[in-house]
């Protein structure tokens, strides 16, 4: 299987060769292609066409965010050949500010997907015809899935009985949310005198 | 007589409606009685699951999973820890295999009663609701004499099952397994041959084949548009390559035949409850690594080195190497899947939830454009859409 799967990530860089940017096969056995932003477009199509791919179904696009690098946001795809019972993931990465093409075009299902995405992670996809907020509140601030987002949120909303409406106001919080940091400061740094132990190990 | 003039215009549907099955708020444009746009507004249920779950250790995170649709929750517990387990590397041994298959097909029919007796009831028919509840009744029951509790189970766990199944238990489902049939007849004469059932769901919100695959459909519902896919027999997880089932196809995929889809398949999936009873071996339930599952209690009492890896398993739990993951099983609405990304860290770095209704739902729009206002009600019914899924 993972042999099938390396020959068509092969296949697919070779008849694209300017729009794949890498394609791997992972430990569990899953092909990922990585592509040029601007061809994403370009790059579905012909996976759903052509006749060595037939991914006819996009199952799932979602956003991944690494705050540490330069183009912060990954757009992730899977898509899902009946035909030949593959699998593909196909990733795009993007910043803040760089429109992703939309895929509404080649796959109806996307619409809702990228409309949760920038929701989310407020990643924008250009022509996508319906680029509104799908899952917070109405006229909620900020993309919740963002890992600067904290996990209480800005707003909290209750009701008062005096102005007889619902208010927002900022998160109190009775006792500050507890994250325990497990990564052990022992593990995977060297202490002074212990060289030799590292060394022999 | 002049002619008048009929304006088109807007219809709040929901979210407090009987017929929107949870909390759907749909935004109906109609001109006259016919649909011109429906627009769901959804996610008045979102709870940020996937935000909570990064927050998380693994083990913490299957709960948030049954919270997801309500209805079949185990199905959910099952993509999640496929996912981790994938990334770990483990297997289940036989018999936590043959439980997970056991439980999850208990939980399609919990799911494909509920949406039936549901759907029947939104277009007008009252009796298979309270038959198909009594049955979902007794299913419960197995549920909690398994774990302890009805719906929200929180069953499975990263290596296997939580605890083997009490003595007696395959006895009583087995029996209950010969007398449910009788029960998929009685709703069958009832609802099946209906003129009133049929007037309201034949040839309302067809799909074909192109369009369901276009606007991402699974399990019953693409089934129902006539393609033969299911996971469980194409990518076959757990111990399904050994079960022997049919799968049902469609042939116009309008309402009428996505209900009878999930009719044939609770027959289908009484077969593969029968088989995991029958060849059920004996044995552990859960992997015996350490550093994943913790040890029995009882060892606990006389080994040191059990009690730490109690300890550290409940306080920091297991760390999963990095990598990432997309894990799919064939859940009663669908393919639910998990997409998880591993930092190496006790906690997901990243954990997105493929829901099927979500994108059933999507496609309302397409299905509804051209129907009458009732039948917006019956294709809500027949996608099978519960909201704790969509929203997250």
């Amino acid at each position: 299987m993972t042999q099938v799967l390396k020959d068509l990530g092969d296949y697919i860089a070779a008849a694209l060769p300017n729009d794949v940017l890498s394609s791997e096969v992972n430990r569990v056995g899953e092909l990922t292609l990585v592509v040029r932003t601007p061809s994403i477009v370009k790059m579905l199509t012909f996976l759903r066409d052509d006749s060595g791919c037939l991914f006819k179904q996009l199952v799932d696009l979602c956003g991944v965010d690494w705050p540490s690098r330069e183009d912060r946001f990954d757009v992730v795809y899977h898509l899902l050949s009946l035909k030949h019972n593959q699998r593909v993931r196909v990733k795009v990465a993007t910043d803040e500010e760089t429109p992703v093409p939309s895929v509404v075009g080649v796959f109806s299902a996307a619409g809702w997907f990228e409309r949760e995405a920038w929701d989310m992670f407020g990643i924008i996809f250009s022509d996508n015809p319906d680029l509104r907020r799908l899952l917070t509140d109405y006229g909620f601030e900020g993309h919740p899935l963002r890992k600067d987002f904290p996990l209480t949120g800005h707003v909290e909303l209750r009701y008062d009985d005096e102005q007889k409406r619902c208010v927002y106001e900022p998160v109190k919080l009775v006792q500050d949310f507890r994250s325990f940091d497990f990564l052990s400061p022992w593990e995977g740094q060297t202490l002074p005198g212990d060289e030799k132990a590292e060394g022999s190990r | 007589m002049a002619e008048s003039q009929i304006k088109s215009y807007n219809i709040n549907f929901g979210p407090q409606h009987p017929a929107a099955h949870g909390v759907l708020r749909l935004i109906l444009e109609m001109s006259g009685e016919v649909v011109d746009r429906a627009d769901p507004h959804i996610g008045l249920l979102h709870r940020g699951t996937e935000k909570l779950i990064e927050h998380k250790i693994y083990t913490q995170a299957t709960p948030y999973f049954d919270r997801l649709d309500y209805v079949g929750t185990m199905n959910q517990e099952h993509a999640f820890v496929l996912a981790a387990e994938k990334l770990l590397g483990v297997t289940v041994p036989l018999r936590g295999q043959y439980i997970r298959v056991l439980y999850c097909e208990m939980g399609r029919i919990l799911n494909h009663l509920l949406n039936i007796c549901a759907f029947v009831f939104d277009v007008g028919g009252m009796t298979p609701m309270l038959w198909g509840f009594e049955e979902r009744e007794k299913l419960m029951e197995f549920y909690e004499r398994a774990c302890g509790a009805r719906l929200h189970a929180n069953y499975f766990r990263v290596g296997g099952v939580a605890q083997d199944l009490p003595a007696g238990l395959l006895e009583d489902i087995d029996v209950w397994c010969d007398q449910f049939p009788q029960v998929v007849d009685d709703i069958e004469t009832l609802v099946t041959e209906n003129r009133i059932f049929k007037q309201r769901t034949v040839d309302i919100g067809t799909v074909t084949a192109e369009q369901a695959l276009d606007w991402g459909f699974t399990g019953p519902n693409l089934r129902a548009s006539g393609i033969a896919w299911d996971l469980r027999k194409s990518q076959p997880y757990e111990v399904y390559d050994r079960m022997e089932f049919d799968v049902p196809v469609g042939k116009v995929g309008d309402c009428y035949d996505r209900y009878l889809i999930r009719m044939i398949e609770m027959r289908e999936s009484i077969k593969i409850m029968k088989q995991c009873i029958r060849e059920m071996p004996a044995g552990p339930v859960k992997t015996d690594d350490r550093k994943i599952s913790p040890p029995p209690r009882a060892e606990m009492k006389k080994s040191m080195e059990a009690l730490i890896h109690h300890f550290k398993l409940f306080t920091e739990g297991f760390h999963v190497p990095e990598g990432e993951v997309y894990a799919a099983v064939e859940a009663p609405k669908g393919e639910f899947a998990v997409y998880l990304i591993a930092d190496g860290t006790n906690k997901p770095y990243r954990c997105k939830i493929r829901p099927p209704g979500y994108v059933h739902l999507q496609a309302l729009d397409m299905m509804s454009k051209g129907h009458m206002l009732a039948d917006v009600v019956a294709n809500i019914g027949s996608i099978d859409i519960v909201f704790g899924e969509i929203d997250r």
